[in-house]
């Protein structure tokens, strides 16, 4: 029998939360924000079929950067946890406050036991019913849960993308002006061209399934 | 046993995993439920009489509102058509308890393939799934209990409306024409067989399933006409290129009143 080296757990966590931080430092980042009427998503991704975004329930959406198959298990794993919620009891009583806390337990839970954490971050938002505001939640590798407020940036660039957020964004935009901001604050975070931009809503004027993917060329253009 | 629901996410399922109703029968939450052979079935709501019909841009679908027990009547304002995406309806005759139950496990079905796999299911995908779940009512169905819906919609793919009716064992048949389900649905093919032209638009469409109704109210005590002293009236939804759209009672009323005038 082998004795297996002993390994203090402070190194290994900082190990585990370094290898992650790289992985995510790699992918493309997403903000999202607040705007008159809704919650605008936005994130750089040349793909047109593999999304970063997504609807999960009538009035929650979900983000995630990082790795692909690790935050696509993730989004179909909140779909499956909404919609059972949501048929056992009622539509009403599924919220990004009882997904967010599933995600971070369900992410925590992977970075302490498994040899390999998820290198993601995802956001969960939520609009709001009545004019409150809205829920924007965002969970990182290891589970650690942040309640965020008007804006948020996931992703590499997270840090640069929030602070020109924060000179941009201003109570009450429009969508367009939501969009704009975003575009803006990822040009000053990246000192590159955009390939391609991926873009959705959670819109009040969209019914009871308020998210709807965006045409991206009519805001570019316009 | 149900999984706590405030546990950990579900990551992993077996694969192909974009069912609904799989993953419920997983957390041992699903829909199957059997009675012991020989036990008495209780006397539960009945729900009668549903139709649908294809005219030149898509489907109309119509149900009457009662629901017997017996001989008494059970319900006078129950709802018998559903939206079941925005692309098609599902009408539901026989056993109302657990017909209202299918349709919204259909429901969350046919919205959790759409945001799982990001698309959603084929018109003809989404009947052979609910030629399953009556499949899945077999055991019931011997014991009297039987459900038997009524699925229409408009193929985004074939650019047409089309209707499908099941038989109590999960058969599925395409229907050219109409379908109709329910006690009274022979008197209401039966009227629309002498009326039906293809070449109908949405309007006349509207006015052919209501006056189906009406006539097959005639002759079947479980059928319920409009009721307008009560402001009873039929469910009528459409589906065309544009989606699913239910009919308002105000353009309901004056169909129905003219039918209830007309219908000998």
């Amino acid at each position: 029998m082998t004795i297996p080296f002993y390994v203090a757990p402070e190194q290994l966590v900082r190990d585990k939360a370094e290898f992650a931080k790289k992985g995510i430092a790699r992918g493309r980042s997403i903000v999202a924000l607040d705007y008159s009427n809704g919650v605008l998503l936005l994130g750089e991704n040349p793909s047109t079929v593999l999304h970063k975004i997504s609807e999960v329930y009538d009035r929650i959406a979900f983000a995630g950067v990082g790795k692909y198959n690790e935050f696509e298990t993730l989004r179909k794993a909140g779909i499956r946890q909404a919609d059972l919620m949501g048929y056992l009891y009622s539509r009403d009583d599924v919220t990004a406050m009882g997904l967010a806390t599933a995600f971070a337990q369900t992410l925590g839970m992977i970075f302490t036991r498994d040899p390999k954490p998820f290198e993601v971050e995802v956001l969960i938002t939520e609009i709001s019913e009545d004019s409150g505001e809205h829920r924007l939640f965002r969970i990182t590798y290891d589970g650690t849960l942040y309640d965020e407020r008007n804006f948020v940036a996931i992703g590499g660039k997270a840090e640069q993308l929030t602070e020109s957020l924060e000179e941009l964004w201003h109570e009450g935009m429009t969508l367009e002006e939501a969009f704009d901001a975003g575009v803006e604050a990822f040009r000053r975070a990246e000192d590159r061209e955009s390939e391609g931009w991926e873009a959705a809503v959670l819109d009040d004027a969209n019914g009871l399934r308020a998210f709807r993917r965006l045409d991206v060329a009519e805001f570019i253009g316009g | 046993m149900i999984e706590r629901p405030m546990g950990p996410l579900p990551l992993d399922v077996p694969v192909p995993g974009a069912s609904f109703t799989d993953l419920l029968e997983l957390v041992g939450a699903g829909p199957a439920l059997t009675i012991p052979p020989g036990a008495s079935v209780p006397s539960v709501p009945e729900g009668t009489t549903v139709l649908a019909l294809r005219y030149e841009d898509g489907v109309v679908m119509a149900g009457d509102r009662r629901a017997t027990e017996g001989h008494l009547v059970a319900h006078r304002r129950i709802r018998k058509v559903f939206r079941a995406d925005e692309y098609s309806a599902v009408a539901i005759a026989g056993t109302a308890g657990l017909a209202i139950d299918m349709v919204r496990l259909f429901q969350v079905e046919l919205e959790h393939y759409e945001k799982i796999e990001g698309i959603r299911l084929s018109l003809d995908g989404k009947a052979s799934f609910l030629a399953r779940l009556v499949r899945g009512q077999l055991p019931l169905a011997f014991q009297g209990l039987v459900v038997v819906p009524l699925f229409a919609g408009y193929d985004e793919r074939l650019e047409s409306g089309r209707v499908y009716s099941f038989d109590a064992i999960g058969g599925r048949y395409e229907e050219i024409e109409f379908g109709s389900t329910g006690s009274g649905s022979r008197l209401a093919r039966a009227y629309l067989r002498t009326v039906y032209r293809d070449d109908l638009n949405a309007d006349e469409a509207a006015e052919l399933v209501v006056q189906a109704l009406v006539s097959a109210a005639q002759e079947d005590t479980a059928t319920g006409g409009p009721d307008l002293r009560r402001g009873i009236l039929p469910n009528v939804v459409r589906i065309d290129p544009d989606g699913y759209v239910e009919l308002p009672d105000d353009t309901v009323r004056p169909i129905a009143e003219s039918a209830v005038e007309t219908i000998q």
